[in-house]
Order: structure tokens, then C-alpha cells, then sequence
């Protein structure tokens, strides 16, 4: 698997990518002021427009990688620190993507990574906030409830549809809408207000449970993104090296087969499901154990749904996710900066985003533009009809 | 009206599908293309249709060479073609399907009916097709479906009449009618391209035969040829085509049935109250055409079915109510009515598909470790046993001709230990020289000893490996009969004629 991951197979979303850099700095000249005044000298307006372009992307590789100015005497490594900020804001993506890959490998559509995403942060903060035990065992025991209340949440959907039939893509939306609003109540309650406040925020978790910094107090990158990277290698283990895994890929592609061969669909539907809400309720964990802390209504973000384009990105494979994450996340890191430096609408980004997903989708679009006859796109995703 | 073909050649990539093929076809002749899958016949009849574009070569129709470009101008030139899956629309008439694409209105706008009503009956009545223009095209068996396809092709003046494959899906008696009617078009002057591989339909109503292998012409042959001769050009080799079948004993009884109904989700009967046993060391074939309720009885023997009634015994220890797993590991090789579908999963290896059933049994697997070096070595010595031709055991399974998948699932299904065998349609799609294989196969594990439960529709298969044969009619077991019966008695019990 590693080996069908070759170079080859990086071509088709790496030019997906650059064709949406460029379409996104078409949109970004052209919504330059400068640079449509100076319309009527095309020379002039050539340039400007590169010069728009170029600047609003070197602010977004500044606000996501590496930026110079901000290091200071004897600590350039501080220029590093946007690099920080793209890997917290992708270790959460991460996870909850590999939570729809999986789904996708077994043939499910999960649209809710969202609410499990939130379960498992409830989790992960009720017991962050609310326990006092030793540094180590808290973290633990609060991501491990994380796993289990996202574990719950998606088992439900897969239970769901093993026994009676219910689609999980109508399941999986309608639950999500429950687990929204299951924690706006949540933080209503007594129990999750700050005493003497009222306002729907819950305490901070508290620092024996929080995930251990990588690179000291300067970044805020924690143990997130390393737990992050080996639930991806968990979760290739678990689809190529193990019967489980060889069930849900078999299931996943043809249940009919399956079926006739012995294999128990309604364990696929159930286990897999379980095990994508888990790494989604993980996902909800880090990102409250790592970055946020403290639990509000909008915690999980547009993490659940970001999730389901990675994935996508990924060809609904762990590595192909996690780099599908990792640029996700420098974009996401990288926007505000590049709002702040050059005005240039931090909407853009969502833009480059929404175009790499389309033209990954339609191989052809980019095949036609790059003349690209032999480059074997091997088909999209499965993903299944309303009868699947 | 004669159609020529000159030195036509079409390439896709590497692969010469047609390589330079000459062929004449004179008016009201009967020409037979006879060729395995994959051969180039429907390549060849596609470009005459004009679905494809040859890379050279001529198509001449009353010595005139024509440009054909689309099927439109293969109408204008006077070709028609019956494509094996009809192109009809189920909720129309016969004559709003046949007027389909050449609408014509009364003076009002509405659509005019009247012509074609008229033309429909005229054509029917001419050859005896006993065709009602307004009748609903779905409630109408498939025979009469084929006869509306030809009707339309007459009525729009076809003289060349392509059919491919047309007796694919015909009961043995709808395929006599339509060998009859195909004779008496013949007789008035209609060219006929007869696109086959069904060697006794060629002998019967062929005045020329022409066998096409990879893509050439490798001869032509008359009708009096036998059909060993006309197998061997088709496959290259000499063929077997009635496997020996060997005198031996048969044992105890290994599967019993008893008073088993299926029903569907609507709790309709599917199959009504069934009884019949299968010993060790004979073929029980269950004939019947298609949708008599055999691929549910199929399904059944492994608890595919969801409603089941009645008893299911393997070796006197009860299936019904088991896990499809559980019915497999008691002993049941399956071999899927529809391998695609049922039986692998395409986007897997081969390798992977071998190990299907058995993915979480040693050696492959231990604990809930895989480990695909083992499963892809395994394979490899599998797929060497049963001549499955193959690059690499990683390639997708996909890439394989359909005999070799067969192969691969008859390997799967034949290297467990198992005591029955339920074959169903297992030379559905395949060539010839696959077909001779698959038989050859079941007739090895009979002779060892195996209960044998065969599902078919297709008579020579039937009368070629049964020892008993059950006819399924509506559901019910009509009779069972041994194998001495004649095709023709055959054919009136799969049609639900019982004779006084």
C-alpha cells in the first residue's frame, strides 16, 4: 500500500492544487483595488496583479510556515512558530478525517464526524475540568472517555443500519443536530458553568490533563499531532494487516460478495462505525485537551465537515489524509495572516480550498488542462447510492 | 441485398480487435459468426452498426461502399441490429416503443399511432410473430420483447438483420420459434448475421458459418460440419463437448431438502414447498428458465435467504437458520449465479479474492493479524492448480478474463473441505475452452465423491452433467427425471408442460 502511494499518485492532487493557487490569485488580483485601476495599462495591470497575488500568498506561507519576522536576536526558531500553529490546527483535522476515511473504506458515508467530534470533547472536558488526578493518568483517562463517548455516538449509526436499514448519511446529519444541541444545554447545567458565571463556557481543563508541549512554552504545538500521525498508522494497520480491517474493505466494496463469502455485514456496519466515532471523539479530545481547553458550543468548529473533504483529498487513505490534513491546516493557519497583512478577504482561502476539492474530483479537468493522456486516475471514492 | 466487409481492422491500444476481416453476406442468407468472448464478433458487428469506427477497410452493401458513421446511417443503408440486451422502454406499448425516434403527428399535433399500428400488424401477420401493437412491452415475455426488436428493424427496412446472441435469453422453445422465424426472413430475402456461439442453433439454421479467434477470420465452415469441428477452429484445439461421464455407484444421501418455501420481503412464495435429497457422488441439476425461483432455492443452501421455511439437512445436521459462515464451514462449496456480483470483489487482488471465506483462518491470519505474504504465496499455488492465467496474484482481480475468474472462484470454493457443491450457472459467459474446464471440474468432484446440486438454465449443460434432473417451474419441482430425458421432453417441463 505504501508502494501504490508512490510519487505517481500525488501528481494528479498536487496539480489540483497548483490550479487552484491559480484560479485563487486570479480572484485575489481581481479583487485588488490597486489593481483594477490600473486596467487601462495592461502592462501595469500584469503586473500589479502578480504583485497582489504574490504577496497574498507569501503572507499565507508566512502565517502557516515560516515567517522571518518574527524571530528575534538569538531565537530565530521563533519564525517557526506559524509552523506550530498549522500542526495544532491539523492534528484535530487529521483524526477526524481518518474517522471518515475508515468509514469510507467499509462502504459508509459518516456526515457525522461532526457530533461525534463534539461527544468526544464533552467527554474529554467533563473529566479534564471536573477530575483532579495525577499529570499522566488524567490525560489518559480523559482521552479515553473522548474515544468512548465518540465511539458510542457513531456505534449508534452503524447499529442503526445493521439492523433496521436506516441510511447513515440521514442518521449521521440528524445526530449531528442532537450532539449540537445536547451541549448548548450542556453548558447550561450547573455542572458545566464556571461557579459564579453564567456565561456557556465551561472551565478549563486542568493542566495534569492536558497534552504535553512539543517545543516548549514559545509553541503552542503539542503531543496532539504525534497522536494524530500514529492513530494514522493504527488505522492502516488496522485496514491491510488485519481480518477486521479485511472485512470492512471487503464489505466496503462489494456487500453482495461479502455476504456469500460469510462475512457478517451488520458486524462491519456496527464495528466500523464505532471505530470512526472513536476517532472522531479523539479528534474532539486533542483539540480540547491540546488547543481550545475550555468547552464552548462552537468547539468542534467546522472540524467534522472539513474532515469529509480531506478524506475525499486523501482517496480515503491514511497517509493521503494526513498530507490532505497537514495543507488543510497550514491554509486554515495561514488565512488570518493573510487577511491582517495584505487585506486580501480571508474567504479566499475557503476558495482555494472549495477548487482543490473540485478538481480533484473531476480528474479530467486537470487531465485536459496538463494534456495528461496516461495518468491513471484509479477511480473516485465509493461512495454509495441512497440503496447502498 | 448482399453486404460485403473488406479487410476491416480496429485496434484499442495494443490489442487488435478485428484484423483485416473479409466477410459476404448474400441476400437471404443466414450467416453465423461463431467465436469465444472476446473474439471480435461484437467489435466487428458494432462497426457494421456503425457504434465504432474501423481503423481501415470497407463496408459495402449492394457493391456500393458505404460510410458508416452512426447506427442512423446503418438504418439508411438498410442494416438492423437486435442488441442482446433490448433497447426497449418497458412502460411503453409495443407501438409507442417501435415508433420511438420516428414520431410522426396528425394534423392536431398528438402523436399518430394509427400508421404504425397498421405496419406492426402487417409485419406480424406477414411471418406469423403474433405481435399485439398495444400490448405493454413489460408484460410480455421476453421472446415476443425480441420479436418487437426485429418488427422494428423490418418496419424501418432492414435487409440486413444483425442478432447478437439472440437466443441468450430464450427457453428452449421460445429459441425453436425464433430459429423458425429467422428461416422464413431468410426465405423472403433478409440477410441475417447470426452472431453466436451456440454450436447445435448454428448447425440447425446456418447456410454459412464463419469463425472469427482473436480478432481474425481463422475459416468458414457449412452447417454439415460437426460441432467438434466447429468447436476446435473457434478454440484452437482439439474440444471435448460432452464430457465422459463415468459409470460409478452413488452413496448416502448428503443433502436433503423437505417441504422448504421461500418467500420474499412481500411474503410472496418464491418457492413453494419443495422436497428433493442429492447422494454422494451424483449431479442433481435443477433446470428451469430463468425466474422460476432457483436462484433463491441457490441462495437458500448457504442462508442468503432471509425467509425461510422447512428443512435444509447437510449430512443430517440442520442449515436452515445458520449464519451463511456456519453453512459454508459445514461443507457447502458455492459457486455464485453471478460471479461479478456475487462472487468477488473486483476492486481486490486476486489474492485477496481467494481468500474471501477464509481471510480470518490459519495460515492466513492469526489472532486478528493478516498476513498478505502468506495470502499472496498461497494464492499464487492455488491459482498454478487450477490454471488460472494471471501476471501477478497483487493485480485486481479485474483484470482477468471471465473464465479465469470463474477459476479463481471454483479454486476458492474447491479447496475446502467440503461434501456439497452448488454450482449455479457456472458457465454463464464463458468460452468454450473455459466451459470444457468448469465440467471437466464438477465431474472430478463427483467421481471423488461429492454431492453435486447444479443450477442451469442451459439444456446442453444440463443433459451433459446431471445424473437426475429437477425441472423448477413457478416454484415448484415439476418433476425430476433422469438424464436420459430427450432436449425436447426437457424443454416442454422447463415450459410447465407435463405430459398425461
Amino acid at each position: 500500500m505504501l508502494k501504490k502511494f508512490s510519487l505517481r499518485a500525488l501528481i494528479l492532487p498536487a496539480l489540483a492544487f497548483a490550479l487552484s493557487m491559480f484560479f485563487g490569485g486570479l480572484l485575489i488580483s481581481l479583487s485588488d483595488s490597486d489593481v483594477l485601476h490600473k486596467a487601462s495599462h495592461p502592462l501595469a495591470f500584469l503586473k500589479a496583479a502578480g504583485a497582489s497575488a504574490g504577496n497574498a500568498y507569501l503572507a499565507l506561507f508566512q502565517g502557516s510556515v515560516y515567517d522571518p519576522g518574527l524571530a528575534k536576536p538569538h531565537q530565530w526558531y521563533l519564525s517557526l512558530y506559524p509552523l506550530s500553529e498549522t500542526l495544532v490546527g491539523a492534528a484535530p483535522l487529521i483524526l477526524a478525517g481518518l474517522s471518515v476515511a475508515l468509514a469510507f473504506r467499509a462502504g459508509l458515508f459518516n456526515i457525522g464526524a461532526q457530533g461525534q467530534f463534539i461527544f468526544g470533547a464533552i467527554g474529554a472536558s467533563y473529566i479534564g475540568f471536573h477530575f483532579h488526578m495525577p499529570i499522566g493518568m488524567h490525560l489518559v483517562i480523559a482521552a479515553l472517555v473522548g474515544i468512548i463517548f465518540g465511539s458510542i455516538w457513531g456505534g449508534i449509526v452503524g447499529l442503526l443500519k445493521a439492523r433496521t436499514g436506516a441510511h447513515e448519511v440521514i442518521v449521521t446529519i440528524m445526530l449531528n443536530y442532537i450532539a449540537l444541541y445536547f451541549l448548548e444545554w450542556l453548558l447550561g447545567t450547573t455542572a458545566f458553568l464556571i461557579p459564579g458565571r453564567n456565561d456557556p463556557i465551561a472551565p478549563p481543563v486542568a493542566t495534569s490533563a492536558r497534552l504535553p508541549l512539543l517545543a516548549g512554552s514559545n509553541f503552542r504545538v503539542n503531543a496532539g499531532i504525534l497522536v494524530a500521525f500514529a492513530a494514522a498508522g493504527f488505522v492502516w494497520w488496522l485496514l491491510n494487516r488485519t481480518t477486521i480491517g479485511f472485512k470492512f474493505r471487503a464489505a466496503g466494496a462489494n456487500t453482495f460478495a461479502s455476504r456469500t463469502a460469510g462475512i457478517s455485514v451488520p458486524f462491519v456496519l456496527t464495528s466500523a462505525m464505532a471505530i470512526s466515532g472513536a476517532l472522531a471523539g479523539l479528534a474532539g479530545a486533542v483539540h480540547v485537551l491540546g488547543d481550545n481547553f475550555q468547552l464552548t458550543s462552537g468547539v468542534a468548529g467546522n472540524f467534522g465537515f472539513d474532515a469529509i473533504t480531506v478524506a475525499l483529498l486523501g482517496r480515503a487513505k491514511p497517509l493521503g489524509t494526513v498530507l490532505a490534513s497537514l495543507l488543510f491546516g497550514a491554509l486554515g493557519a495561514g488565512a488570518s495572516a493573510m487577511q491582517a497583512k495584505t487585506n486580501t478577504p480571508i474567504d479566499i482561502v475557503l476558495v482555494i480550498q472549495a477548487l482543490v476539492v473540485l478538481f480533484i474530483a473531476a480528474p479530467d479537468v486537470v487531465k485536459s488542462i496538463f494534456r495528461l493522456k496516461n495518468l491513471k486516475t484509479t477511480g473516485g471514492l465509493v461512495s454509495k447510492g441512497w440503496n447502498g | 441485398m448482399s453486404l460485403e466487409l473488406r479487410g476491416i481492422t480496429k485496434t484499442f491500444g495494443a490489442l487488435v480487435a478485428n484484423d483485416s476481416i473479409d466477410l459476404r453476406v448474400e441476400r437471404g442468407e443466414i450467416h453465423a459468426i461463431l467465436g469465444e468472448n472476446g473474439a471480435g464478433k461484437s467489435t466487428l458487428m458494432n462497426i457494421v452498426y456503425g457504434l465504432l469506427q474501423p481503423d481501415s477497410g470497407e463496408i459495402i452493401v449492394n457493391e456500393v461502399p458505404q460510410k458508416i458513421q452512426e447506427p442512423s446511417d446503418a438504418l439508411a443503408a438498410g442494416i438492423g441490429m437486435v442488441h442482446q440486451h433490448f433497447m426497449l422502454v418497458p412502460v411503453f406499448t409495443v407501438a409507442e416503443n417501435i415508433v420511438l425516434g420516428h414520431e410522426k403527428t396528425k394534423r392536431n399535433g398528438t402523436l399518430d399511432l394509427e400508421y404504425i399500428r397498421t405496419e406492426i400488424k402487417r409485419v406480424s401477420d406477414e411471418f406469423g410473430f403474433e405481435v399485439n401493437p398495444d400490448d405493454l412491452v413489460e408484460n410480455l415475455p421476453v421472446g415476443v420483447q425480441q420479436r418487437v426488436e426485429i418488427i422494428r428493424a423490418l418496419i424501418y427496412d432492414a435487409q440486413v438483420l444483425i442478432l447478437d446472441e439472440p437466443t441468450a435469453v430464450l427457453t428452449p422453445q421460445e429459441t425453436d420459434e425464433l430459429l423458425k422465424i429467422m428461416q422464413k426472413l431468410a426465405e423472403k430475402g433478409t440477410s441475417i448475421i447470426f452472431i453466436t456461439h451456440k454450436l447445435r442453433e448454428v448447425k440447425l439454421v446456418a447456410d454459412k458459418i464463419t469463425i472469427i479467434r482473436r480478432g481474425k477470420v481463422v475459416g468458414s465452415a457449412l452447417p454439415s460440419a460437426s460441432q467438434e469441428e466447429l468447436a476446435s477452429l473457434m478454440v484452437g484445439r482439439p474440444v471435448i463437448l460432452n464430457p465422459n461421464k463415468s459409470e460409478h455407484s452413488v452413496g448416502d444421501v448428503v443433502l436433503a431438502v423437505n417441504n422448504l418455501t421461500i418467500k420474499d420481503d412481500a411474503g410472496r412464495d418464491i418457492v413453494k414447498d419443495i422436497s428433493f435429497e442429492v447422494r454422494a457422488g451424483e449431479v442433481l441439476a435443477i433446470a428451469g428458465v430463468q425466474g422460476n425461483g432457483q436462484s433463491e432455492l441457490a441462495a437458500a443452501m448457504i442462508n442468503l435467504e432471509e425467509y425461510v421455511e422447512g428443512s435444509i439437512q447437510l449430512d443430517g445436521s440442520q442449515l436452515v437458520g445458520q449464519s451463511v459462515k456456519e453453512s459454508l464451514r459445514a461443507g457447502i462449496a458455492f459457486v455464485p449465479e453471478s460471479r461479478e456480483l456475487d462472487g468477488l470483489i473486483s476492486s481486490f487482488s486476486i489474492a485477496e479474492n481467494f481468500i474471501l471465506d477464509r481471510h480470518d483462518s490459519a495460515p492466513y491470519a492469526k489472532g486478528i493479524s493478516l498476513y498478505p505474504q502468506i495470502v499472496n504465496t498461497q494464492a499464487l499455488a492455488d491459482a498454478k492448480e487450477f490454471d488460472v492465467r494471471l501476471q501477478s496474484v497483487a493485480d485486481p482481480i479485474s483484470s482477468l478474463s471471465g473464465g479465469n475468474k470463474q477459476k479463481v472462484v471454483l479454486a476458492r470454493e474447491l479447496s475446502r473441505p467440503v461434501k456439497l457443491i452448488v454450482a449455479s450457472q457456472p458457465t454463464r459467459g464463458l468460452d468454450v475452452g473455459s466451459i470444457e474446464f468448469v465440467h471437466e471440474r464438477i465431474l472430478a468432484e463427483r467421481d471423488k465423491g461429492k454431492a453435486v446440486l447444479l443450477f442451469s438454465t442451459e439444456l446442453d449443460e444440463v443433459l451433459a452433467l446431471a445424473d437426475r434432473i429437477a425441472v423448477m417451474y413457478r416454484g415448484e419441482i415439476l418433476a425430476i427425471v433422469s438424464s436420459n430425458v430427450t432436449p425436447q421432453e426437457l424443454g416442454l417441463l422447463m415450459a410447465g408442460v407435463v405430459h398425461a
